[in-house]
């Protein structure tokens, strides 16, 4: 009887490829995988979005024999990815605006239809600017169409690429050069924030997923799994963003893991609006720890910090553990 | 086949007869009839796999068009005025991307206030956004020119606004010919994009440019639209022979424009769109006092023919340009363009606007601005029909008291106390 996997071998959840067997490998490590977004394009070290794009490109194109139309919107991706005569793209890819990637993709996936080209499917990415704030009504009426789109998210939680502004998906307290850690309430403010996973729920769409460039091969598991459903999906994937976040390029993948571990963000799978899967924290750490190694979180920390928002942040992600039920043995 | 038919019915029609793939709508009043329409006939296997798309927004109905179109299918979709303007960032994106779609501008006011009734001021604040806009003056030529839009459009991948007076001519009922699809078949080829999106082949399509070829792209654009002032006339002529008709309808010139007794005529009152009509009548009632009086009417607003303008206004001794849109602040749109048309020619030329937010503009009003063209007496710019007693007194109150209240609001009051 062989002894289940599981990815703990090392911290970064990274490696351990060498450990499985052919049909258990990642789309990445496999030699023909399609380098959908290749190397060459200008994200900053450690990008956390050009991680999560490529994965995400790549685990659609295996699961749909290359037949892939990417449609992007306005943010970083988009300009890193073509610094025009070079292009990064190695499928047929295209950016309209920065708040219409659901209804250009929607656009492509019935003429798609109307030509009776089933096998090409549609994939429309964007940052959480673009999919949280400008993009949303066009987005939830996506969903509720329920169009032939996968819509993936790559959130790092702010503007970056207007040189990091706040967002609907900016978490409190974070600094950005629109939410200065200064005055009385310095970084963005308690709201109630904009919770786009659940609220792709509400809408009843066949998938909805959170994903985190922590955790690749669930990432391309889930896409693939996205791929194989017919409809409206959304997968939102968690991508620091070292310019913005204030981090070490190198603690990109760490920073998203600890983001998991912490509480504050649940990694899970929803269908028809009902969570079927959720991922366990292994081992939990308190949000200190993910945010004091962040300089827009720096003004909590230290002498002259504010331990009253590092209790709020805490509750936050203990009301999020309780919620999705993060703790525990993974079932 | 000749039909007694709603004006948006026939475009409709029409437009179903050019085997839309994709067809996407957002409703807005004057255009509803004619989305409402196709929903129908795309759901009875009219339009053979045809995909009409309930949008959530008109921003969302050009982005759905764009993706539609690049993705190489032929693509049309329709709206106006406030979802004109609410679609304004998609529709330069279709223009600067050379996307053959085709739309029809159902025109009407734009807000505030808001009214839904006929002017042109939705389409005209568009001129400038890379589309071809071609104006009917009829609901046979509204009919016709989205045929010819369509093969307009492939031809030069660019796209094309089909504009036609809302309510006067989307709801008017009429004989029109609608087009019989195998005629249409016999104009209008297959769509053979310049560009799509495909996995045999992949392209990147709308990436960043930047001053090094910028400047190019737009030239090519102005390019593509100069090129249509040579097509436009050959497809005219093309349409003439499959359907025995002009597409640009009565008194058609090329495509281009429309010349009505212009040969001799020492007053030419040049307009866009359905008032034609009624010029038309006054230039008749004149010509039978001896007037000498004629009409164009523009029919390529975009591109705008500076060539044929000139050659058919450069002997007449009194233009009146009526508009039905303005330039807040300047004066007339279309006699902007006329006046460039006529550069070194010294001809008096007035500028009237008439008929905003659906005021009716009456043959009477009409005729009155040749007599008053002829006698000297019609200022450069003025507006037809202005009640000068109604903005007086609202003047008068604004001088009252600071806080005079809303504009808008003490006009009509104002209208209703007396
Ligand atoms: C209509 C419009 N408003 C604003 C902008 C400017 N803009 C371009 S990208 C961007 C931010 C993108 O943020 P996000 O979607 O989070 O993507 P990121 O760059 O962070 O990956 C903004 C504000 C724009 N291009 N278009
Ligand atoms: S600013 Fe952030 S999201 Fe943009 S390229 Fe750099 S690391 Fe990536
Ligand atoms: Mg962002």
């Amino acid at each position: 009887m062989s002894t289940p996997l599981k990815f703990y071998q090392v911290g970064s959840f990274a490696v351990g490829n060498r450990l499985l067997g052919d049909d258990q490998l990642s789309v990445q490590s496999r030699s023909d995988r399609t380098n959908s977004l290749t190397s060459g394009h200008r994200a900053c070290q450690g990008c956390g979005e050009a991680l999560g794009a490529r994965y995400v490109m790549d685990a659609a194109m295996a699961a749909t024999d290359g037949k892939v139309i990417a449609v992007n919107a306005t943010g970083c991706l988009e300009v890193f990815s073509t610094p025009y005569p070079e292009t990064s793209w190695r499928l047929p890819w295209m950016h309209s605006l920065f708040g219409n990637a659901a209804p250009v993709a929607t656009g492509v996936a019935f003429a798609l239809k109307a030509q009776g080209r089933s096998d090409i499917r549609v994939v429309a990415q964007g940052g959480d600017g673009g999919t949280v704030d400008i993009g949303f009504g066009p987005l939830s009426g996506m969903f509720e169409r329920n169009d032939d789109v996968l819509y993936v998210c790559y959130d790092n939680e702010a503007y970056m690429n207007t040189g990091v502004q706040r967002s609907g998906a900016t978490p409190p307290a974070a600094r950005t050069n629109t939410t200065h850690a200064v005055g009385a309430n310095p970084g963005a403010s308690f709201t109630q924030g904009k919770n786009l996973p659940k609220i792709a729920m509400a809408h009843g769409i066949p998938y909805v997923a959170t994903a985190s460039v922590s955790d690749l091969h669930d990432l391309e598991a889930k896409v693939t799994k996205a791929m194989s459903i017919r409809g409206a999906r959304y997968l939102h994937v968690l991508v620091p963003c070292p310019l913005g976040w204030g981090t070490r390029s190198e603690e990109t993948i760490k920073l998203a893991r600890l983001a998991t571990e912490s509480g504050l963000f649940p990694i899970y799978e929803a269908e028809y609006g009902t969570i079927t899967e959720r991922k366990k924290i292994r081992k939990q750490v308190p949000v200190d720890e993910y945010l004091q190694i962040q300089k827009r979180f720096a003004h909590l920390f230290g002498p002259k910090g504010n331990r009253e928002y590092l209790n709020a942040i805490q509750a936050i992600a203990d009301r999020n553990i309780a919620e999705f039920g993060l703790l525990g043995d993974a079932e | 086949m000749l039909q007694q038919i709603e004006g948006s019915k026939a475009v409709a029609e029409t437009v179903a007869a050019c085997m839309p793939d994709v067809v996407c709508a957002y409703p807005i009043s004057p255009q509803t009839h004619i989305v409402e329409a196709l929903d129908e006939l795309t759901r009875l296997g009219k339009i053979g796999n045809c995909q009409f798309i309930n949008v959530e927004s008109e921003f969302s109905a050009m982005s759905v068009a764009i993706g539609s179109s690049a993705t190489g299918a032929r693509t049309y979709t329709a709206t106006a005025s406030q979802g004109l303007l609410f679609m304004v960032e998609p529709v330069y994106n279709a223009s600067g991307l050379g996307l053959p779609i085709v739309m029809t501008v159902a025109n009407r006011a734009i807000g505030s206030p808001i009214n839904i009734w006929n002017d042109q001021s939705d389409s005209m604040s568009q001129r400038d956004s890379g589309w071809i806009q071609l104006y009917a003056q009829d609901n046979q030529s509204a009919a016709d020119l989205h045929i010819l839009a369509f093969r307009l459009a492939e031809e030069l991948s660019l796209p094309v606004m089909v504009c036609m007076d809302g309510f006067i001519l989307t709801h008017a009922m009429e004989e029109i010919d609608v087009a019989e699809p195998e005629l249409v078949q016999k104009f209008l080829p297959k769509f053979t994009p310049r560009q799509v999106l495909d996995p045999q082949d992949p392209v990147s399509i709308g990436a960043m440019v930047g001053p090094e070829a910028f400047t190019e792209v737009k030239y090519l654009g102005h390019f593509k639209q100069l090129k249509a002032l040579e097509i436009i006339p050959e497809l005219s002529q093309e349409f003439e022979k499959v359907f025995a008709r002009s597409a640009g309808g009565p008194d058609d010139y090329k495509g281009l424009v429309t010349k009505y007794h212009l040969e001799d005529a020492e007053v030419v009152l040049v307009a866009l769109g359905s008032v034609l009509g009624t010029i038309k009548d006054a230039v008749d009632e004149h010509r039978k006092n001896g007037v000498k009086a004629g009409a164009m009417g523009i029919t390529s607003f975009r591109p705008f023919p500076l060539d044929e303008v000139r050659k058919s206004l450069k002997h007449a001794q009194k233009i009146v340009v009526v508009e039905r849109a303005f330039a807040p602040g300047v004066g007339g749109i279309v006699s902007s363009n006329i006046r460039t048309a006529l550069s070194g020619i010294d001809i008096k030329m007035s500028t009237v606007v008439a008929g905003l937010g659906g005021r009716p503009i009456t043959l009477k009003s009409i005729s009155e601005l040749v007599d008053k063209a002829l006698y000297g007496s019609l200022p450069e710019f003025s507006f037809m029909d202005l009640d000068v007693e109604l903005v007086e007194r609202e003047l008068e109150r604004n001088l009252l008291t600071r806080r005079s209240g809303p504009m808008a609001e003490n006009l009509l009051k104002d209208l209703g106390s007396r």
